[in-house]
């Protein structure tokens, strides 16, 4: 193993923030799911528990997902530039799914306020909620299978549109919706029916993800010899794990332990994106991308680290007093 | 239409739709920590009463004003891959440092906004401070990045291939000092007249209660205050301008030929491929003044420069000359405003004041956005001035058509929902609205 650098560190905090934009957002991307998906007799009320639990938090989650933008043009900016061509739609689609979600989500909750139901934007919401964590998920085999090259080719399909590349966007979408409906279960503690739906949900999302992820590992077997070594070089203790991790989560969903279930599940998302890029390592897009031959001149490197501490600084103990108030009690239980 | 072209349009329309919400997330917490902290001072239930709707008005436009940022990160790749892979170990930094500014903002914009009925009056009020520094600290922030394309300095680079690099005196760029403070006061100034606006159109449409007695000179004091600095920046960053862009400067005042004692020119319609203006109105030898300090000194016309590196400058001047024009009469306006206020010991209402406040509010926004057509108009062909040129930076997807398209209709369609749902909420908070001899809640 050769010496760890600052550019190693730097991909590790931006590992660090996919991670929590995939939980953090997630969660909120499943709740747009759960949303869409709320049904029996109890519509309302679910949509209501989504709706608060989302309301105070979204904007903080959303964030992550600039820092890794910032952060990866600031420390690695040739590869930004090769994601952004050879990724063009995906993002771009991705994106559109973005920026619908958090406009529908503030309309129609706000909104519900001023003007009653606003029924296209409470749809709109749903669909960008799908949307979204489909094409990040989608964009996200295509860099594991190696199609993002420094000479991208003319073909704006390459890698994002294949069978694994689906099997991952629908995973993701389900992975969204198994994090909000165990989130949710604990958000609805006081309230046993409406955490039965909950967990109903959880139970269905959980069957759909793991069937999908034995699925991508058998077409990663077959159809990606790349993300396969990687997987099974480096990052087979974090997958042997996620392995035994996953039906931990929705045994303690089956069980009616909703912090349990909720904590495997953040894990279960850990494990699994901790093994594809600790597995890929020294790559940060493989594979013409090295974390060392890709990164920026050190001055930007350390500037970056100094920036992100100072920052650090300020926005631990702000995030602590907004979960803290926020989340601290039930809402349901009120 | 090529692609350097639709890169440009949509990374306009983009810019346009988003500089709207960003100024009033730098505004507008100002104008609620200001309402709140009188309110509490004062023991007066009105301020805070309207503390309260302006913070729902504030997260819808937040939102939108953050999904349209996201937005822009994204597209400093998908329509520049050029320039960002260039300049991105320069500009990063300050970026960077946006994102805490703006995750900052939008935490205690969480607190605020749902914490008032779990917080303590003084704990919630010193949740506007953060919202109102990170604000303002955002628009400094992002500014920089603007700056170092205008003045790029801070790196060594042989072709493409960077050498060295220094990201602060990157962040810290020549321009970075005048367009900073111009854009950060332009914020207050569209805020203070957009507000000042929406309670002028309750007063004509005779919705005058407390609230809006209380709101209209809070508003026009943050908008005469922010003209006045507006107006001192400008003229700073004109002069400015002059020495570090002079074909940019060159455009805006419309000057073809190189000429000792300058004349201003107001209006006019400038002809480049006949190197020359009509129709203007021509003060002899006050641009030379205005620039130096100096009537007979020399200004370097468009002529000094090779064509090939002009700006579009019928756009450059036209946008000029609308950003000063509506400037100079918001300004004098709002002095107008506080003169007759001093007169009478009493806020003026009277009818065609009103209008003209209404008029104030979209035409503060106009204002800035010219501003900006100066400022990215003004550096074409150049992406990165004297470095890089936009064409060089543009995607090659074949994308870009569709792209424009869809985002056009998405803007449209958040603009109108978002103007929607304001109206209404305006009106649903009249019929609540406090009376004067309100007692304050508990």
């Amino acid at each position: 193993m050769t010496d760890l650098t600052l550019a190693d560190g730097l991909a590790g905090i931006l590992l660090l923030v996919i991670t929590a934009y995939a939980v953090l957002a997630g969660a909120d991307f499943g709740g747009g799911v759960l949303d869409l998906f709320a049904s029996g007799p109890r519509i309302r009320a679910q949509r209501i528990a989504i709706a608060t639990a989302m309301g105070p938090v979204w904007e903080a989650n959303h964030v992550w997902l600039i820092f890794l933008i910032v952060g990866l043009f600031t420390a690695f900016p040739t590869v930004f530039a090769a994601l952004s061509i050879a990724l063009y739609l995906p993002f771009t689609i991705a994106l559109l799914g973005i920026i619908l979600r958090g406009a529908a989500f503030t309309f129609q909750t706000h909104g519900y306020e001023a003007a009653g139901e606003l029924a296209p934007w409470g749809v709109a919401f749903g669909a960008a909620s799908i949307i979204a964590p489909a094409f990040l998920g989608a964009a996200l085999a295509a860099v594991a299978v190696g199609s993002v090259r420094a000479t991208p080719g003319s073909n704006v399909t390459t890698g994002w549109m294949s069978w694994l590349a689906a099997d991952l966007a629908v995973l993701a979408v389900a992975l969204c919706a198994y994090l909000a409906a165990t989130f949710l279960m604990v958000e609805t503690e006081g309230d046993p029916p409406l955490q039965a739906d909950f967990r109903q949900r959880a139970l269905g999302a959980a069957i759909v993800s793991g069937g999908l992820a034995l699925i991508g590992l058998v077409l990663a077997w077959r159809q990606a010899p790349l993300l396969w070594s990687e997987l099974t070089g480096r990052g087979i203790w974090l997958l042997l794990i996620a392995l035994i991790n996953g039906p931990i989560a929705a045994f303690a969903v089956w069980r009616r332990s909703p912090r349990v279930a909720r904590v495997a599940v953040a894990a279960q998302i850990v494990f699994v994106l901790w093994a594809w890029a600790i597995g890929q390592w020294p790559a940060l897009v493989p594979p013409d991308f090295t974390i060392h031959g890709s990164a920026a001149p050190d001055t930007t490197l350390l500037a970056l680290t100094v920036t992100i501490a100072a920052g650090m600084v300020v926005l631990a103990p702000s995030l602590w007093l907004l979960f803290r108030v926020f989340k601290g009690h039930n809402p349901a239980a009120n | 239409m090529d692609n350097v072209v639709l890169s440009r349009a949509i990374m306009g329309t983009s810019l346009g739709f988003h500089i709207v919400f960003a100024v009033l997330g730098v505004g507008m917490p100002l104008l609620m920590s200001v309402a709140e902290a009188l309110g509490i001072r004062r023991h007066d239930p009105a301020w805070t009463a309207l503390a309260r709707p302006w913070t729902k008005a504030f997260s819808l436009i937040f939102a939108v004003g953050a999904v349209s940022g996201t937005a822009l990160s994204f597209e400093l790749g998908l329509l520049w891959p050029g320039f960002i892979g260039f300049s991105g170990s320069m500009i990063g930094l300050p970026f960077s440092a946006e994102a805490f500014a703006f995750f900052i903002e939008a935490i205690f914009l969480g607190l605020y906004l749902y914490g008032w009925d779990r917080l303590s009056p003084l704990a919630h009020w010193l949740c506007s401070i953060p919202i109102a520094i990170s604000g303002a600290a955002s628009s400094v922030f992002v500014v920089m990045t603007n700056a170092w394309m205008n003045s790029p300095t801070g790196y060594v680079a042989v072709g493409n291939r960077i050498i060295r690099v220094d990201p602060i005196a990157a962040a810290f760029n020549r321009s970075t000092p005048t367009e900073d403070v111009h854009m950060l006061v332009s914020a207050y100034f569209v805020t203070g007249f957009a507000v000042a606006a929406v309670y002028a159109a309750g007063f004509l449409r005779g919705h005058g209660d407390a609230l809006h007695r209380r709101a209209l000179p809070l508003a026009m004091a943050m908008a005469v205050v922010a003209s006045g600095l507006a107006g001192i920046t400008g003229d700073a960053s004109s002069r400015f301008v002059a020495g570090e862009q002079p074909i940019k400067f060159a455009a805006q005042e419309a000057l073809f030929p190189t000429t000792t004692g300058a004349p201003l020119q107001i209006g006019g319609v400038p002809l480049p491929d006949q190197n020359r203006s009509v129709l203007a109105i021509e003060i002899p030898r006050l641009l030379s003044f205005l620039t130096t300090w100096n009537p007979n000194a020399t200004i370097r016309g468009l002529d000094a420069f090779p064509r090939d590196f002009w700006p579009n400058v019928l756009v450059v001047h036209f946008s000029y000359q609308v950003m000063i024009g509506l400037a100079l009469a918001l300004g004098l306006g709002g002095v107008l405003y506080w003169l007759l206020a001093a007169r009478r010991r009493a806020p003026p209402l009277d009818r065609w004041l009103l209008l003209a406040l209404v008029a104030a509010g979209p035409a503060s926004v106009v204002t800035m956005e010219t501003g900006w057509f100066v400022t990215e108009f003004g550096r074409q062909p150049w992406i990165i001035y004297g470095v890089m040129r936009t064409s060089a930076a543009a995607t090659t997807t074949p994308a870009l058509g569709p792209t424009f398209a869809i985002f056009l209709l998405v803007y449209i369609g958040l603009g109108v929902t978002l103007a929607r749902l304001l109206l209404r909420l305006a009106q649903r908070e009249r019929l609540r609205a406090v009376p004067d001899d309100v007692r304050p809640r508990q």
